[in-house]
């Protein structure tokens, strides 16, 4: 097994103490009993907290073998496949919400598989670390490649191959007619307002499609 | 006794059933016999209770061994026992031989109370639903009204399936694991192949052959070998022999060359020894007639909508002749019903076979979905 995964950089974050606060944010985009798809599941931890809290009906799309097993152990369902292959094997508008946290940078299929999202979903939603964030921008003027808490990997080990800025991501939205329903940036867990692209560290993205 | 151990001495029981059972063909097997073997303690509301169907050549002989000297123990002895994925510390199980079987249960070779003769060609053509239906009248005989899990490999996870599907109410968790929804031409070609050798070989007699004091080994032989091949991936053949050769120089003969060819012969001439060759016509068969979604326009989906339990599905990446493809086609069905089910897709050299080897990580996913089963008051 690769250790540079998607799945595993999940698990990693999964470690950060701003994750729950992460998770916390996410549910507020779902409704109780809500019918949820996340994808990059990792351990299953935030289907988990949702079912916990919003009694969702939840499916984990996962691809390393400990966190399926892990998903097994917590009893949340998990659907062992790589998502780089797409999600043919969910019928179109069948989830309420298809979830992908913090796993878009790691993708080499990005545009793929947020078009796939919202074909599968109703609504989706999308976090990913900020790369405009201003702790990566001095690092990157000092002469490094940054590293942080929501990056926590060297330029060699990384799984990251997709990294961006919000300002990036707006523009991809824009380009790909996505419609942004809400977006909610923090830094620390807490929401950030004032220059969002410079001063949030995880953006998040309610998306649907523009129709 | 260590944690991993043994359910130790085991001995097979047979229940007897008098009530006709009409096949899924229209032929009525008047009366017939299961035998079967169990593990564990039914609890006192009887909700602990596990299936184990078997595949092609399987028996009720699951776990266990007979004797202490027996070499072998039963076929699926790493996976069941106290301490072990299959629980029998917690769990009561049950391995019973299919219908046509040749391991106790009624089948071919079996006398024919009406005929004072083996039923031969005469012993009808058996489906996965005519299995489901029998184990159900044994569940019954055992008071067992619902099971915990119905647990399966190959054509046992189709059987687990059907159960699913026949009995939505009996059925609290099934485990398909290395199975399909159906096979495909090529699966089913192999298993033409494997009949043709058997029905061709001149001691057949149609089927008939107990009366002349022969049997088919020649075929069995051949349709074993045949089915060999397919149940390993070629990494694992090449891995297991590769080119070895059997002896120091090439003869430029058709005797045994390769170490290859030693094994294969070996495995056929074992099976031929033991196996009943009507036995193997049939379950091929059942294997080839399992489709549920043929009633509903090839709609699985559709098909699967009957079901409630609670699923594990499990295949392995080299697996081709039950490839990863075929059951994520049953968890997609199972997702369009909003059913409960995980599926693992595991890494694995060993094709269609991985799923009777003790991998851990298999076994650790079998292990902590069967942990998380609760039922009857104590998890």
């Amino acid at each position: 097994m690769s250790t540079h995964t998607p799945a595993q950089a999940h698990t990693h974050f999964a470690e950060a103490a701003s994750e729950r606060r992460d998770f916390a944010a996410i549910a507020r985009w779902v409704a109780p009993g809500a019918k949820v798809l996340d994808l990059g599941c990792g351990d299953g931890a935030l289907l988990g907290y949702l079912r916990d809290t919003l009694n969702v009906r939840g499916y984990g799309v996962e691809r390393a073998d400990a966190n399926v097993l892990a998903c097994v152990k917590n009893g949340v369902n998990v659907i062992q496949m790589d998502l780089e292959a797409g999600l043919s094997g969910f019928e179109a508008q069948s989830f309420d919400v298809v979830i992908l946290s913090q796993t878009l940078q790691a993708m080499h299929n990005t545009e793929g598989i947020v078009m796939d999202m919202l074909r599968v979903g109703k609504e989706v939603v999308v976090t990913f670390p900020n790369f405009g964030y201003w702790r990566h921008r001095i690092q990157l003027i000092t002469g490094n490649m940054p590293v942080s808490r929501n990056l926590p990997y060297q330029w060699y080990d990384t799984p990251n191959v997709h990294l961006c800025t919000i300002s990036d991501f707006d523009n991809f939205c824009r380009d790909h007619n996505i419609r942004v329903t809400e977006r909610l940036v923090l830094t620390d867990g807490k929401p950030v307002s004032l220059l969002p692209n410079i001063l949030g560290s995880l953006a998040m993205y309610r998306l649907g499609n523009n129709t | 006794m260590s944690e991993l151990s043994s359910v130790g001495i085991v001995a097979p029981q047979t229940a007897h059933f008098s009530e006709p059972l009409t096949l899924k063909s229209g032929a009525v097997l008047p009366a017939y016999d299961l035998v079967f073997e169990t593990y564990g303690t039914l609890n006192a509301d009887k909700s602990n209770a596990v299936l184990i169907c078997h595949a092609l050549s399987g028996t009720h002989h699951v776990a266990g061994k007979y004797r202490e000297d027996d070499k072998y123990p039963g076929w699926w002895d790493n996976m069941i026992g106290p301490g072990k994925p299959l629980d029998t510390n917690r769990f009561f199980v049950i391995g019973v031989n299919n219908l046509g079987g040749c391991s106790g249960s009624t089948g071919p070779k079996t006398i024919n109370p009406a005929t004072g003769k083996p039923w031969g060609s005469a012993f009808p053509v058996v489906t996965v639903d005519d299995w489901v239906a029998s184990q159900a009248r044994l569940a019954d005989y055992l008071g067992i009204e619902s099971f915990a899990a119905i647990v399966g490999g190959s054509l046992g996870g189709m059987q687990a399936l059907q159960w699913a599907l026949t009995y939505p109410d009996r059925v609290k968790n099934a485990l398909v694991i290395a199975a399909a929804p159906n096979l495909t031409a090529q699966n089913m070609a192999f298993n033409e192949v494997a009949r043709q050798a058997i029905i061709t070989d001149p001691e057949f007699y149609g089927g008939d052959y107990y009366e002349h004091g022969v049997v088919p080994r020649r075929g069995l032989r051949i349709a074993r070998m045949l089915g060999h091949i397919t149940y390993l991936s070629d990494d694992a053949m090449g891995a297991k022999f590769g080119r070895k050769m059997k002896h120091d120089e090439i003869k430029y003969s058709f005797d045994v060359e390769f170490e290859m060819e030693s094994y294969l012969r070996y495995q056929g001439d074992k099976f031929a020894e033991t196996f009943d060759a009507n036995t193997y016509l049939r379950m091929t068969r059942a294997l080839d007639y399992f489709d549920p979604a043929v009633e509903f326009n090839g709609d699985l989906s559709a098909a699967l909508a009957k079901a409630k339990a609670d699923f594990l599905v499990v295949s392995f990446t080299s697996d081709w002749r039950f490839s990863t493809g075929r059951s994520r086609e049953i968890v997609k069905a199972l997702l369009d019903n909003e059913l409960t089910v995980s599926y693992a897709e595991l890494t694995a050299a060993h094709g269609h076979d991985a799923f009777l080897m003790p991998d851990p990580h298999y076994h650790a996913v079998v292990r902590a979905y069967l942990e998380n089963i609760e039922f009857g008051g104590a998890k």
